[in-house]
């Protein structure tokens, strides 16, 4: 199968066009379907593309984020290593525990609009993934019909599914593991790479400065709110008290009641720009990261797995050894199942490696793409602010000539 | 998430305490040019204000110099077990260049009057007086004393005396610089002397009485709040144009040792001469000259019961009755000006609340901004140090440009809501402004609720006199005892009469003075607000455009990664 990057450059011999392959694809228009307890959000993904495997140029469909769930737990069976973009929480689970009120959140615009903004950028990064972009199972929650989807949806049974418990106990794992480095006390089965090992307890101390930073960053788009609220009150306020003084006074009170009010919209203005363009990717970072962990999980069972096959084959050779020199019956047999787990063995060994180079590939990707992720969130930030602060400089450098004016009189 | 349970015990160390935070922020060594104001110990805004105490005053660690960055981080427990070695943040955040961030007050060029029009200006202890007539008051360093008459009897009392310390050019007094001790008592008794004496004023409230225990009574901050208090309730008395001339004030001022302000009239004169005066043939005592000074003051309870019985019957009569009382208060643009104030007072009160919760939203941000900032301090160091690509060395460069930022703007905020808060503590300045003037304005409508029970105590007594001549006239030869008791009844016309002279002339007195008054109060409310205002929105806008000033350079730097076409 032949790789296929969009570079532009390689083209598929049987794409008679000269255009280079793309595939666009973006998530859009919110809806609230059904009611009560059952109602949820669709989303429309439109598809934009010239590659062969797809039908026709544009597709529109219509998804749900179970949908895109199903999406992302195929992926993370089938190509392990990869760190699978994340998605966004599930809304009655947050890592704020700001959230009050969940069910009503759930569909509050500024929650829908965030999490479309987390699902659009979740299919991008996979339709831009080199690996990833190649997937069956992309292609099907690009294309698929309602009910095809909601079919494949239900279908996901025990094999695929890892349960939720499973996946923790294997954190837990990773993570004693970790500290049973740390603290000096070795087990066995457990790779004894340093790299690897500066490379889990980077990933799991990035994960809690992370998570500090994000919290803060939420906290500081609640202040701006409140600063808005408590400036538009103040506003009110002191345009009462200009109507009651009257006059020249009262008239520079009014005009400083009016600019008050006016940037109490701008502050709330900034403190969406600022949710959906500093914090969620502070947000998205961290969930990042716990891709990452959930690869490291996965490294450690295929580690796990090879190195028992490798013991099983190991005892199974001795006893082959055994039945050879007292020539019994069940020799053949025996040989039989030798070299069935040898083949295995050596599955296990090749999906193991296999893990750690693609491993080793995307964490260089991985920093490149946070370099310029959080480069980007940075810049918007620091845009914001500036962009603020210059409003609120201007509103009140406006009314001192107004103020020079009256006082004089 | 999932990751997150195994987390808590590990969160405390991580993250850095309140303290920490504070000392890696606060070390801007321009802040010693803030010495040129008083330090606002207690939060002129309101003792209600939850966070008073947080703002940092000069005597914090202001004054540290931007190199002991490392020497903070080195003196408070670091408890971030960050898993190396030898850095700390010194070379993660490089002392700036404050040159471009100097925080000096943006009302440098506000113009102080300090002819002591003034009251809540704090520069009269440090700047040299500018003006002729200048009258300046410092209280300082309580001392407990022991009450010596009453030691024997209460087992010891004991109070707190302050040093009173007045610099003055004004010529009442006996010399430009003088200090005497006074206890708190002392205030009081200034404080009803001058009621006593300048009713109709707007006599500045003096601090409460605080009945606590004699243990809260010598706790430190207690005292020091006393202080404070005592110090601006004298120099608003010295601010006030009439007040500072007053006998009062300077004898409580200048003579040292026991206060020799007693009150006109004692207990004992009171209850035999005093208020019952007036009706005097309850006494059977012969008629005397009336003393002015009785009836100038307004009934007080518990002493000049008859007195405050007739008064009390009057007003009901002014309420309830029927008939118009004999004079009314009639100054319709009085009464204009009492309907606005009280409208200005509710507006102010709201205001002044409003401003105390933009203040905090203000100081919360900035603290807020100032973890943020902290916390991307310790991702770039971790970055740093753990870095294995160049990729990772960008982002931390990244971060720390952000890092200095934030931490830069969280102190801006900090010294921004020092300066709001000074600013707009006018605003409770003139709520407690309003208490004087309400005073003021029950002095008024205690004068002439006197006048009108004179008033309508002379028709009744002539209108006695009138039930006895005609009933005596019916007599044959007339009759000796009713005689006597019109002649009696006449006495005490003439006598209430003299009464009624004074009480309307006082009446009279005490409308002249609301009258200056308001007048001065518009005048300088008119120039304090607007002083006001211009100091906020300048220093608003000053703070605004170094903030401003401040992200445009991270985001200059981080241009790279900005979309096409944002």
């Amino acid at each position: 199968m032949q790789q296929r990057s969009f570079s532009g450059v390689s083209q598929s011999p049987r794409s008679p066009s000269k255009q280079p392959p793309y595939l666009a694809v973006s998530v859009t228009d919110p809806a609230k379907m059904g009611n009560g307890v059952q109602a949820y959000i669709s989303y429309k993904v439109i598809t934009k593309t010239n590659l062969p495997e797809y039908q026709g140029l544009e597709k529109i469909v219509i998804r749900r984020y179970s949908d895109f769930v199903w999406l992302r737990d195929r992926l993370f069976e089938k190509y392990k290593g990869i760190f699978i973009p994340p998605l966004p929480e599930k809304s009655t689970v947050g890592t704020n525990k700001a959230l009050s009120c969940a069910e009503k959140f759930r569909f509050t615009a500024e929650f829908i609009e965030m999490r479309r903004q987390a699902l659009d950028i979740f299919v991008n990064r996979i339709a831009s993934h080199h690996e990833l972009q190649q997937s069956e199972d992309l292609r099907i929650f690009l294309q698929a019909d309602e009910q095809t989807m909601e079919r494949a949806r239900s279908q996901e049974t025990g094999i695929f599914k890892k349960k939720p418990a499973d996946l923790m106990q294997i954190f837990k794992d990773v993570q004693s593991r970790v500290s049973d480095v740390v603290l000096g006390k070795e087990k066995p089965v457990e790779e004894s790479n340093p790299d690897y090992e500066k490379l889990k307890r980077y990933v799991f101390e990035l994960e809690d400065h992370l998570a500090e930073a994000q919290k803060h960053a939420y906290r500081l788009v609640k202040r701006h709110r409140e600063l808005g609220q408590s400036l538009s009150d103040f506003g009110r306020a002191v345009k009462l008290l200009g109507a009651c003084e009257g006059e020249a006074l009262g008239k520079a009170f009014s005009e400083l009641g009016t600019k008050s009010e006016m940037l109490s919209v701008k502050l709330q203005k900034e403190a969406q720009h600022l949710l959906m363009n500093f914090e969620e990717p502070l947000k998205d970072y961290v969930r990042a990261v716990h891709s990452v962990k959930g690869t490291i999980a996965e490294r450690a069972a295929a580690f796990r797995q090879h190195c028992d096959l490798a013991e099983t084959i190991k005892l199974k050779e001795i006893d082959l050894n055994k039945l050879r020199l007292t020539r019994s019956e069940r020799t053949v047999d025996a040989e039989h199942e030798y070299e069935e787990l040898k083949a295995d063995g050596e599955e296990a060994r090749r999906r193991f490696e296999m893990i750690v180079r693609l491993m080793n590939e995307e964490m260089v990707r991985f920093q490149e793409e946070k370099t310029l992720d959080v480069g980007l969130a940075f810049h918007e930030f620091a845009k914001g602010q500036s962009r603020l602060a210059n409003a609120i400089a201007d509103a009140w450098r406006s009314l001192l000539p107004k103020l020079e004016a009256c006082s004089s009189s | 998430m999932m990751g997150y349970e195994n987390q808590g015990h590990e969160e405390a160390h991580l993250y850095a305490t309140p303290e920490e935070m504070e000392s890696l922020v606060l070390t801007d060594n321009d802040d010693s040019s803030h010495h040129q104001s008083q330090p606002n110990h207690h939060h002129p805004l309101s003792s209600s204000l939850p966070f008073a105490a947080q703002i940092p005053t000069d005597d914090d660690h202001l004054l540290a110099s931007p190199s002991s960055l490392m020497h903070f981080q080195s003196q408070s427990q670091n408890p971030i077990p960050i898993p190396n070695h030898s850095s700390s943040f010194k070379f993660i955040l490089e002392p700036p260049s404050y040159a471009d961030a100097v925080f000096r007050s943006f009302d440098g060029d506000h113009i102080n009057e300090t002819n002591g029009h003034d009251s809540s200006s704090g520069d009269l202890s440090s700047s040299p007086p500018s003006t002729v007539e200048y009258l300046s008051i410092s209280v300082s360093d309580p001392q407990k004393e022991q009450d010596l008459a009453n030691s024997l009897v209460s087992g010891g009392n004991t109070y707190v005396t302050y040093l009173i310390t007045t610099r003055t050019s004004l010529p009442d007094f006996n010399g430009s610089e003088f200090s005497v001790r006074r206890r708190f008592k002392d205030v009081v008794t200034l404080s009803d002397r001058l009621s006593e004496s300048y009713r109709g004023f707007f006599i500045p409230i003096r601090p409460d009485k605080n009945v606590v225990e004699s243990q809260v009574m010598q706790k430190q901050e207690f005292v020091e709040q006393r202080r404070v208090a005592l110090e601006k309730y004298l120099r608003r008395l010295a601010a006030h144009p009439v007040i500072r001339r007053s006998d009062e004030l300077r004898l409580f001022l200048e003579v040292d040792g026991r206060l020799p302000l007693v009150r006109n009239t004692d207990v004992a004169s009171r209850m035999l001469d005093g208020a019952v005066k007036l009706p005097r043939q309850l006494f059977g005592e012969s008629v005397g000259a009336v003393d002015v000074s009785e009836v100038v003051q307004p009934a007080k309870g518990g002493r000049d019961l008859l007195r405050l019985f007739k008064e009390l019957k009057q007003s009901v009569t002014n309420d309830w009755g029927g008939a118009k009382p004999p004079v009314m208060e009639e100054d319709k643009e009085f009464l204009e000006k009492k309907e606005k104030l009280q409208d200005f007072e509710q507006q102010i009160s709201n205001v002044s609340q409003q401003a105390e919760s933009l203040v905090k939203a203000q100081q919360d941000i900035g603290e807020t901004m100032g973890q943020l900032g902290l916390a991307f301090v310790k991702l770039t160091k971790f970055e740093t140090e753990e870095a294995v690509y160049e990729t990772q060395r960008v982002r931390a460069a990244d971060m720390k440009s952000v890092a200095t930022a934030a931490v830069k703007a969280s102190r801006l905020y900090r010294e921004l809501t020092a300066q709001t808060v000074k600013h707009l503590d006018k605003l409770h300045e003139y709520l407690g402004a309003m208490l004087a003037v309400n005073q003021a304005f029950s002095d008024r409508s205690s004068a002439l609720l006197t006048v009108q029970t004179l008033l309508s105590e002379l028709s009744s007594l002539h209108l006695r006199i009138e039930k006895l001549e005609a009933a005596s006239s019916k007599i044959f030869g007339g009759d000796r005892s009713r005689i006597r008791k019109i002649d009696e009844l006449k006495e005490t016309i003439r006598a209430t009469e003299d009464a009624k002279s004074c009480a309307i002339r006082e009446y009279e007195r005490i409308k002249e003075n609301n009258k200056n008054e308001l007048e001065r109060l518009d005048k300088e409310r008119h120039d304090d607000f607007f002083n006001m205002l211009k100091g906020f929105v300048v220093n608003q806008a000053g703070y605004a455009e170094k903030m401003a000033s401040v992200w445009d350079m991270v985001a200059e730097e981080t241009n790279g990664y900005a979309k096409d076409g944002s």
